[in-house]
């Protein structure tokens, strides 16, 4: 049901973990749809270069997957190129995810911008394009008549 | 296709099972039982000659078809003495989802005159509530009694919910998810006294548990064969003599004109072969999964911190067991027991590709984040406890993983560090 690269990174996350003292943190999901994703960022404050992220995550092995693929995708960049890691791109570097799992792709970017929101704020500053973050991602399923 | 090119199922002397794709071979742990189980040799066996030499229609008139109509009135005896029933109360249908369908549609139809309400229970199989649902919305009540935090039905709540007006109550035997078994006599009681028909989902505990249909007040029970070492795609509804029951599948004058179709004989030989088996070892089996059971359930609660037992404690199937494991998520579990070739199930939301947890166990009162991280793992009589010790000395590494990746888990740390201080 996954591709390799989802496997790979779901038996081998990459950059799981806290960092003490990190210029941003962010939490999105909720355990009711059972994914929930912490992402922990180390900015340079003058060149605005994320140095280091980490992520914990409750949920499926996608979840778990999109995370880790989201820390590497956002490390080493700046602040607005870490700003264009959209869901799609994070599932591109995955190969794709099966239909039912994109909502992890959405809980990824929703918290690394959920972590910028945080830093911008402890900073006083505003970064162009982030939105206050959503606390949740969640399609509406509908269910088909039987 | 004679077989999988891609994957090479290996079976040594000693009944260990290996999957082989490419040059990778795992050794594989079977722990899904109440998913499906493996067909026993002498089933196979049995089935085999009405495949190739007794190909016939039993429906026919020439002397070529006389042992299928033999193997047939067979099963049926076979059955018919495992519940305590009489041969023409048995009706071969192709299992346990068509058996609940046909109970429930069929009964409504049948008593809508005196009434259209149903009662059933919050923990049934989808088989019976997508079908209660149905009839919902065409023009029934339909009441769910709750259970109790065990997955016990609540007497006094199923006796409250009776109406001048019920026409049915469907309880399941014991449950598929958390293996309790409910208090059938009891229930079956409750539902002669006010005259109304009792149906039983007895899939996962037909052959398993001891079932007297008159003993119980059971008046419509569905079975299954796949889940007793039989065949996939046979089963059967037991229909008390006298119930006007109509045809759930029209056209022929199969099964006494109520079930129409060209019979699955070598599915209902099977039928009866792992029936027949199955009675003659009930209570050697249940000794033995039980005792394995039980190992489980102690070694893993003594050795996993944070994990619940769901379902009844002792009241449940011989070879059930169901935890709910805090702070992780079923899925990751599921794929990582995968990895070590251990084969468990979730009622875990991801699994099934719907977003919510089990039905089951958010019923019982779990919170959706415990509920989201539970795992079923169910033996059989060939379930060794070399098996077990490899599975749970596995699961703790697993559990402990998940665990240092969760942020759940991150939060309960931090929490207990601070009352700490």
């Amino acid at each position: 049901m996954y591709s390799e690269k989802v496997m790979d990174h779901f038996q081998n996350p990459r950059n799981v973990g806290e960092i003490e003292g990190a210029s941003g943190v962010g939490t999105v999901g909720n355990a009711k749809c059972g994914d929930i994703m912490r992402i922990y960022l180390d900015i340079d404050d003058e060149t605005r270069v994320i140095k280091d992220c980490k992520f914990k995550t409750f949920g499926c092995g996608a979840a778990v997957a999109t995370s880790s693929m989201a820390t590497e995708l956002v490390i080493g960049k700046t602040i607005e190129e870490a700003m264009k890691v959209t869901n799609k791109a994070v599932m591109e570097a995955l190969d794709g995810l099966p239909p039912v799992k994109v909502h992890c792709s959405l809980l990824a970017e929703e918290a690394i911008h959920s972590a910028l929101w945080d830093y911008a704020e402890k900073k006083g500053i505003q970064i162009e394009g982030l939105e206050k973050p959503k606390s949740d991602i969640s399609e509406h399923e509908e269910d088909e008549e039987y | 296709m004679v077989r999988d090119i891609e994957y090479i199922v290996i079976v040594d002397e000693a009944f260990n099972l290996y999957l082989r794709r490419g040059g990778f071979m795992k050794k594989v742990i079977y722990l899904d039982n109440a998913a499906t189980t493996k067909v026993r040799p002498e089933v196979v066996e049995a089935m085999l000659p009405y495949y190739t030499e007794y190909y016939g229609n039993p429906s026919s008139v020439y002397e070529f078809s006389t042992p299928c109509k033999k193997a047939m009135a067979h099963t049926r005896e076979v059955i018919a003495n495992a519940l305590g029933a009489k041969t023409e109360e048995i009706y071969f249908t192709n299992g346990g989802t068509e058996s609940d369908n046909w109970a429930l549609k069929a009964a409504a139809e049948a008593y809508a005159s005196k009434g259209k309400h149903i009662i059933t229970t919050t923990i049934e199989h989808h088989a019976i509530l997508h079908t209660a649902e149905y009839l919902a919305k065409n023009g029934y009540e339909v009441t769910y009694v709750p259970v109790d935090e065990n997955g016990s039905l609540n007497l006094e709540a199923l006796k409250q919910a009776i109406r001048p007006d019920t026409i049915l109550i469907s309880v399941m035997f014991a449950n598929n998810e958390i293996g309790t078994i409910q208090p059938i006599k009891e229930i079956g009681e409750i539902a002669k006294e006010h005259g109304i028909l009792f149906h039983t989902d007895a899939v996962q505990a037909f052959g398993h548990e001891p079932i007297n249909v008159d003993e119980y007040h059971i008046d419509m029970l569905s079975a299954s064969a796949h889940k007793l070492h039989g065949p996939k795609g046979v089963g059967f509804l037991y229909i008390r003599k006298g119930l006007k029951l109509r045809s759930f599948i029209h056209g022929g004058a199969q099964e006494r004109k109520r079930r129409a179709g060209t019979e699955n004989v070598p599915g209902i030989v099977g039928l009866g072969k792992c029936v027949e088996l199955a009675m003659a070892s009930m209570e050697e089996t249940k000794k033995k999964e039980t005792e394995l059971r039980d190992y489980l359930i102690e070694r893993v609660l003594s050795e996993i911190p944070y994990t619940r037992l769901n379902g009844h404690r002792t009241q449940r199937l011989s070879n059930n067991t169901n935890f709910a494991f805090q702070f992780i998520e079923g899925e990751s579990l599921l794929i990582m027991l995968d990895m070590a070739g251990i084969c468990g199930s979730s009622g875990s939301a991801c699994t099934s590709g719907s977003l919510d947890p089990s039905h089951v166990l958010l019923a019982i009162g779990l919170p959706h984040e415990i509920a989201h991280g539970s795992l079923r793992l169910t033996l059989s009589d060939e379930t060794t406890k070399e098996e077990i010790d490899y599975t749970i000395d596995n699961l703790k590494g697993i559990v402990e993983r998940l665990r240092s990746m969760s942020p759940l888990y991150e939060d309960f740390v931090k929490s207990r560090e601070k009352k700490d201080i």
